[in-house]
């Protein structure tokens, strides 16, 4: 199984440049079509399940506005402890 | 999301410390953006945040210091490097860098940069190379390509009339002086990464007061190319790398062995 992942956008910072959207290899980000943010941009968000927690959207993502999370397997996390 | 599964995830990627808690001033999908991001990132990885000064230019990166969280100066346009050198001498044990454009370091700065080249200061230059003057509209840069066009070329840059573009990696490699000189390029995950990588090499080069440093990042500038965020991305691949190849132009041989 892929580890699963989730990320978070800072909305107001994000500029809407669909450079996350488009480096994405899941395919699970998306410009919030129904939103604005304060600087009148559709933000991205996550969209759906899928999420590996790879980093590749924050890696290009020139606002630095993605945290990226990613679970810890319930075997990694007891071989660590 | 439950507290016991929150305690089984770890954050992955979070905004560096050494970036300020502010929005910056640049076009949406300007890679200014993703290089200040990588300098932050190389700062926090080495610890030397509280110790680090940087030198802004002119043009769109300015501002740069209200961007980084450490101390910082602006320069005049071009002379980042001279305004580098003296702070060096005087703070040798600060990390300090030059972050400027291709229209204050490869023109109005030309010689500044290689006076501090040959000299082997021991600084580090960031250099973003965006092919044209973004700050003041998108006029030709000593970067330009061959036939392109820019507001003060409509025609294209024309070789016989306005000379060929500089590379300035290549020719700052030939210079005793010069620990590391090398390209990279922002337009992809991949190649952001290996950009990250050369600018840790560079800063580790300084920490080891090696000499000069300069790390080349090719860089897209969506407004005043005309194009979307994406579509730059892909100009960059494929008019300006053939030009300016990704590489090693210069690389100390002590650095051999050494992984950051
Ligand atoms: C002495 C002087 N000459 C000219 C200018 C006008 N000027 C401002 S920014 C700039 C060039 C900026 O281009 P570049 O360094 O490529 O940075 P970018 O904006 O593309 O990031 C010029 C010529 C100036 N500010 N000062
Ligand atoms: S962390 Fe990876 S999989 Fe998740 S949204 Fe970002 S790029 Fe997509
Ligand atoms: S890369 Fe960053 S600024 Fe661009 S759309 Fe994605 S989150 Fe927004
Ligand atoms: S004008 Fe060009 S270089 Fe300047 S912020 Fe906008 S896209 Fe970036």
């Amino acid at each position: 199984m892929p580890p699963k992942g989730r990320i978070e956008v800072n909305e107001n910072r994000c500029k809407g440049c669909e450079l996350c959207t488009d480096a994405c290899p899941q395919d699970v980000i998306s410009m919030a079509a129904e939103r604005l943010n304060t600087k009148g941009y559709h933000p991205a968000e996550l969209i759906e399940a899928g999420c590996t927690g790879c980093g590749i959207c924050a890696i290009v993502c020139p606002e630095a506005a993605i945290t990226v999370y990613r679970e810890v397997s319930q075997r990694a996390a007891s071989a660590e402890a | 999301m439950d507290t016991a599964q929150h305690e089984l995830e770890q954050v992955v990627y979070q905004r560096p410390e050494s970036l300020m808690e502010v929005d910056t001033h640049y076009c949406p999908g300007c890679t200014h953006g993703v290089a200040h991001r990588l300098v932050a990132e190389v700062l926090d990885e080495m610890q030397v945040r509280q110790r680090t000064i940087g030198v802004a230019s002119v043009g769109c990166s300015v501002f740069a210091y209200n961007y980084f969280n450490t101390d910082f100066v602006q320069a005049p346009h071009g002379r980042a490097p001279a305004m580098a050198t003296g702070i060096k001498r005087c703070l040798p044990d600060r990390i300090v860098f030059t972050y400027q454009g291709d229209g204050d370091m490869a023109s109005i700065g030309m010689g500044e940069v290689v006076a501090a080249a040959a000299r082997g200061e021991n600084i580090t230059v960031v250099f973003i190379n965006n092919a044209n003057y973004g700050m003041t509209g998108g006029q030709m840069a000593p970067t330009t390509l061959p036939g392109q066009k820019t507001t003060s070329s409509p025609n294209g840059r024309d070789v016989e009339t306005q000379g060929f573009p500089m590379q300035a990696a290549e020719l700052l490699a030939t210079l005793e002086g010069t620990s590391y000189s090398v390209r990279r390029s922002l337009h992809d995950p991949k190649n952001v990464r290996m950009a990250k990588k050369a600018l840790r090499t560079a800063f580790e080069v300084q920490a080891r007061g090696m000499g000069f440093s300069i790390v080349e990042l090719l860089s897209v500038c969506p407004t005043n190319w005309g194009m979307t965020p994406l579509q730059s991305l892909k100009w960059l691949e494929e008019a300006m790398i053939p030009f300016y190849p990704i590489g090693d132009y210069k690389v100390n041989p002590a650095l051999a062995g050494l992984r950051f």
